[in-house]
């Protein structure tokens, strides 16, 4: 509520700088929702309102406030004997006040005024600056204002240095900056002042722009260091100007120091973070480098750079030297590009976008997002080939494994690595060097370094050829997977999924971007379709090896059903011409898995691979015209048999009829004499349990179970049963697969085109 | 295991390889590129012995004279970008104040100011292989004593005697972009030269070049100089502080360049097949055993004219030198120290190898002792080193 009050006290100053940056427009339409009636309503509110009280009392306390900043703009009265009282009275009036809600601009402006223009004593003075704490901004004229004071100079020095550190303080909540950067000379004059040198550095420090630098200041600035030697805050203020003038000025920030300036803000750090709660609203970001130490480490390990990724830095200086003449204005007015060091959010980007100054080192985007975007969407061969070069090398060279007795950086590389994968994360792309970096290194690669890294990078790899790729990468893979465990091989075909997927989301990205009429493109659709299939016919092949080596373990088995879970749906999902069905080795394997979840998992995907042929069967109906993407008969007729066999094991308890067939004569040789329903839902291991507890649900004092009891009605809720216990793969499968009658029969897909 | 084999069920399209990429990039060419590179043997099986160019003829031989034993470390160098050599004495004023601030750390430093520490960048005629070459350039950090503080212009000048080697009369190198260095040296004919040639000592020299860089430069456009080949000689913090200034100023990326046993192989019979006049170091070969508690070094020394004289028995296509000569030359070193030792060095590593024409270690440590075949130990360093970068 407090705010309110001083609205109307704000509003004066407000109207004169409406046109202003965002804050100061959402500061003023938050005044216009609440402004207008504003004391009426509080009166009114105050009677029937149980916070009345607190209102009243923040009334009496603000009348209490405008009397005492009545009184000090007064000026002190020489004749009263009681003077002491009554200020101590208004002091801590004014106190109060600031520290519980904050001035009003236009309290601050009056009372900081008085500070400085020396009306009362130094302790006074003190006092009165040590409570200047805005309610929510403070307006630069009042800064300006009291600058002007500093120039009379009838205030102490005390007084200046503690107005600076206030100054320093609040520099956040100055509502513009833009006049007091127009006083960047006198602060700059001030530095000859020992005594406040450090606080205007500060205050230098955190004003400077560009076009402050002139090679007079530079020159004054190394005198003042030749004079007083190695000050932090001098360094501080040096390193920004060789940050905006590398060609006049030179300095390297030593290592450990990290603190610059002395903290001028702890007189007020309760303050200030009850300014900033008040403001909340996304306040104006100062312009602030980070003061990172110099780029050189002198061989402790080797010389490229502290951190592996460099500091972002515009190109200060390779652009400078390629003019043919460095004519000192020339760069320090540069117009017309945006330093990289102001880039702060996305629409700036985009405004900048043909303008932007590029970091002096590619390398550098890895850590800035939007720096990211540009990469990504610039076309500009030399910013790529930049970033390229910078990127393999620094794999290159740091990777643990490639050159000997390097272990010891592992954490440092791992980290990189991380960097690298959520780059490519956020672009949803892969960077070409690190598929470069992958072909040479992969051989050497022991399979358990950085493994989950690796693997990751590997399911970036960009969309290629997969026969040009595969001698060069997943030959080598196959012989890491083959002879590692059964969690490498799983997270092999967990990264290859991964792998598949980034390569439909860009294939079904760059279909959508280019029309598909002409034939030539078609042609290399085609070819990109081939080379997807290949890969999923590779994994096939994998995972069925691997099934064999691990004696059909359950585990890997859900992995590579996840695999094929993404296969099923590439005609639907990605809208690509592709089905490719999985190796029997994979199908007979789930379906006689003791397993159940495997089991569901496996309707599941048989139920969107005839989502997808039935989509792809209508289109070609649809489209008449013989195009090359229809499929051949081929898929469709393993596409049945595989539902035959599935029906026939689950359904109608055919099971070695069509679909598998095998020999009667072989059947009765095994002795099993019930051979023909023991696949059947009711009878298939992985469903007996649930066939056993749903008759154990119907009748739960029975000592023995009859499974053949399970038939007509109860058939029908049993399935209920199945499907209530989350076999919701199988309610699907079923659902789509099985014609309803009173002949269960499977209902393959037609593959002649009578459908 | 069964074969891997893809069945013909999928959608019958042609695919010819070029379809896969409509509007390939640099970038996918460079892949390309690396592919093949990467899935066929690292190195050509065959290679010209080296030979004197051409163009190195037409350079001073004073010029680089200098080059010549000195011990240099090798760094290979991702192509620099936006490098000009027209303002190689601008660059020279920046990296000067770069190095004196990194120096005094925490001190501020003004561009352009005289210090004690100048560094000097220059071309280096005529060391190319062939036309499309970048020019090579030389940087040099010199210390000077403080009493030659004084005007620049005498510094530039002293600075021009001291890049040649001690002889005073070799005053070729060219600061380029010094246009008035002739000037100045007119006026300060007068001045004692000797007695300021003591004043400076070389404390570092780099210098970069591309010998026979071709197939890095097709694959760049012209934002980029492609000098592969970066070899230093002075303190490595020095070479730290330099590489770090050319990273930032030129986006760039040192990194080491080590010579493996095989490339030391190939380094070994080209060095013996070339025709020396008068053989100035024996033929040495030095294997390390790694063998616990302390490795064991095993040095070979043979004399120059008997390793030629083996050459020879082997070589057989003139003027080149295939893997097969390689593999025949060392297996013969081989059994020969076998015979007498009874030690199989086949199971060691080979760490150094040096002979008359030049000297190397596996550490990327080389000492060119040849004048007459320097282009072509750098071509083949420059192989090398492209290889790296790519």
């Amino acid at each position: 509520m407090s705010p309110q009050k001083r609205v109307k006290n704000v509003k004066a100053q407000n109207r004169t700088s409406q046109d202003s940056n965002s804050f100061q427009t959402t500061l003023s339409a938050w005044k216009v929702k609440q402004g207008p009636s504003n004391s009426k309503n509080i009166s009114k509110h105050g009677q029937n309102n149980p916070v009345g009280d607190y209102e009243h009392a923040d009334d009496q306390a603000e009348d209490a406030l405008q009397m005492a900043v009545g009184y000090f703009e007064k000026g002190p009265i020489k004749t009263s004997q009681n003077k002491d009282k009554t200020l101590e009275k208004h002091l801590k009036t004014v106190e109060n006040v600031a520290w519980k809600n904050g001035l009003a601009s236009e309290e601050i402006d009056i009372l900081l005024n008085i500070a400085l223009s020396g009306k009362f004593g130094n302790a006074v003075n003190t006092r009165i600056l040590k409570c200047m704490i805005p309610a929510t901004v403070i307006s630069q004229d009042s800064v300006v204002k009291a600058v002007s004071w500093l120039c009379v100079d009838k205030c102490s020095g005390s007084t200046k240095v503690l107005f600076y550190r206030w100054l320093v303080a609040m520099f956040d909540f100055i509502d513009r900056k833009e006049q007091i950067n127009l006083l960047y000379g006198f602060f700059f004059a001030s530095l000859q002042d020992d005594a406040l040198c450090p606080y205007v550095c500060h205050l230098l420090y955190l004003l400077t722009k560009k076009e402050n630098v002139k090679p007079f200041r530079v020159r004054k600035l190394l005198d003042l260091q030749a004079k007083m030697g190695m000050q932090p805050h001098l360094q501080a203020l040096l390193s920004l100007y060789k940050f905006f003038a590398p060609a006049l000025i030179s300095v390297s920030l030593p290592v450990r120091k990290k603190i610059y300036f002395k903290n001028s803000e702890n007189l007020w750090k309760m303050a200030l973070l009850a300014v900033k709660q008040r403001n909340r609203g996304p306040s104006p970001e100062p312009l602030k480098l980070m003061l990172g130490p110099a780029n050189v480490r002198p061989l402790k390990r080797k010389w490229n750079s502290l951190s592996v990724i460099p500091v972002l830095n515009s190109s200060s200086y390779t652009k400078e030297c390629g003019k043919k003449e460095m004519s000192l204005s020339d760069y320090l007015n540069r117009s017309g590009s945006f330093p990289l060091e102001q880039l702060k959010s996305f629409p700036q980007l985009l405004q900048n976008i043909h303008c932007l100054e590029l970091p002096s080192q590619m390398g550098s985007v890895l850590n800035n997002s939007l720096l990211l975007h540009y990469i990504n969407c610039v076309r500009d061969e030399p910013v790529l080939l930049r970033f390229y070069y910078w990127l393999s090398q620094t794999l290159q060279e740091e990777c643990i494994w490639y050159k000997v007795n390097n272990y010891e950086h592992g954490k440092e590389f791992t980290n990189f690595l991380d960097t690298i994968i959520r780059a490519e994360c956020f672009l949803q792309e892969g960077f070409y060097s690190c598929e470069a970096f992958l072909y040479k290194s992969l051989p050497l690669w022991d399979g358990l370094c950085c493994r989950s890294q690796f693997l990751q990078l590997v399911s970036w790899i960009p969309f290629s050829s997969f026969s040009e790729v595969k001698p060069l990468l997943f030959d080598h893979l196959a012989q890491l997977f083959f002879t590692s465990t059964i969690y490498f091989k799983c997270s092999v075909l967990q990264s290859l999924k991964e792998l598949l997927q980034n390569w439909l989301l860009w294939l079904s990205m760059d279909i959508h971007m280019k029309p598909v009429t002409n034939s030539p493109l078609e042609t290399t659709l085609g070819g990109s379709m081939n080379s997807v299939s290949k890969l999923i016919h590779y994994v096939g092949w994998l995972s069925t090896t691997a099934m064999r080596l691990e004696s059909n373990s359950t585990f890997l088995l859900h992995f590579i059903l996840d695999f094929y879970e993404k296969v099923c749906d590439i005609y639907i999902n990605y809208d690509l011409p592709l089905v490719v069905l999985f190796p029997p080795g994979i199908f007979y394997s789930a379906l006689l898995s003791l397993d159940t979840s495997i089991l569901n998992q496996l309707c599941f995907i048989m139920h969107r691979y005839r989502k997808n042929l039935t989509a792809a069967k209508k289109n070609e109906l649809v489209q008449k015209t013989k195009s090359e993407f229809n499929f051949s008969s081929k898929t469709y007729q393993e596409f049945n048999h595989y539902l035959t066999s599935m029906v026939g094991c689950l359904w109608t308890s055919k099971p070695f009829g069509k679909g598998i067939y095998i020999d009667p004569e072989i059947l009765e040789k095994t002795g099993v004499t019930e051979y023909k329903n023991s696949l059947n839902v009711i009878h298939h291991p992985s469903f007996l349990s649930y066939a056993v507890s749903f008759l154990l649900q119907e009748s739960p004092e029975e000592r023995t179970v009859n499974m053949s009891s399970i038939q007509g009605k109860k058939w029908s809720w049993y399935l209920d049963y199945l499907f209530s216990q989350g076999l919701q793969g199988l309610k699907l499968f079923i659902r789509s697969s099985v014609h309803h009658s009173s002949v269960p029969r499977a209902e393959g897909i037609n593959y002649n085109n009578q459908y | 295991m069964d074969s891997y084999d893809i069945p013909e069920s999928t959608p019958s399209a042609s695919s010819r390889p070029e379809d896969y990429f409509v509007g390939a990039t640099p970038l996918q060419k460079r892949l390309e590129s690396i592919r093949k590179q990467t899935s066929f043997i690292p190195t050509p099986p065959r290679r010209k012995i080296p030979q004197c160019s051409q163009l190195q003829e037409d350079a001073d031989p004073q010029n680089v004279a200098f080059l010549l034993h000195k011990q240099w470390t090798l760094y290979s160098l991702t192509p620099l970008y936006k490098f000009s050599y027209s303002h190689l004495k601008e660059y020279s004023r920046l990296l000067n104040a770069f190095i004196v601030a990194e120096k005094q750390k925490g001190l501020a430093v003004e561009v352009g100011e005289d210090f004690n520490i100048k560094v000097i960048f220059s071309t280096l005629l005529g060391m190319k292989g062939t036309q499309r070459d970048p020019e090579a350039f030389l940087v040099q950090g010199l210390i000077l004593s403080p009493r030659l503080k004084c005007s620049g212009t005498i510094l530039t000048y002293c600075n021009l005697c001291l890049l040649g080697s001690s002889d005073p009369s070799t005053l070729a190198f060219q600061v380029a972009g010094t246009t008035g260095a002739c000037h100045h040296t007119g006026i300060l004919s007068k001045s004692q030269l000797p007695s300021e040639n003591r004043e400076g000592k070389v404390l570092w020299t780099g210098w970069f070049c591309c010998i026979f860089g071709d197939s890095l430069l097709e694959t760049v456009s012209e934002d980029f100089t492609c000098l592969p080949l970066f070899l230093a000689n002075g303190a490595e913090s020095n070479t730290a502080i330099i590489g770090t200034w050319f990273q930032k100023t030129f986006d760039c990326y040192f990194s080491p360049l080590a010579i493996n046993a095989f490339n030391l192989s190939w380094m070994a019979a080209m060095w013996t097949a070339c025709k020396v006049d008068h053989y100035v170091a024996t033929t040495e070969f030095l294997w390390s055993v790694p063998c616990s508690p302390q490795s064991l070094d095993i040095s070979y020394a043979i004399h120059p004219e008997d390793a030629k004289a083996l050459w020879d028995s082997i070589h057989k296509t003139p003027g080149e030198v295939t893997q097969e000569e390689v593999d025949l030359f060392m297996d013969c070193l081989y059994s020969h120290f076998h015979r007498h030792f009874k030690i199989h060095l086949s199971a060691t590593r080979l760490v150094r190898v040096s002979t008359s024409v030049a000297s190397a270690h596996t550490d990327g440590k080389i000492k060119i002792l040849c004048h007459k075949y320097l282009i072509g130990v750098l071509a083949y360093l420059t192989e090398l080193a492209v290889f790296q970068i790519e």
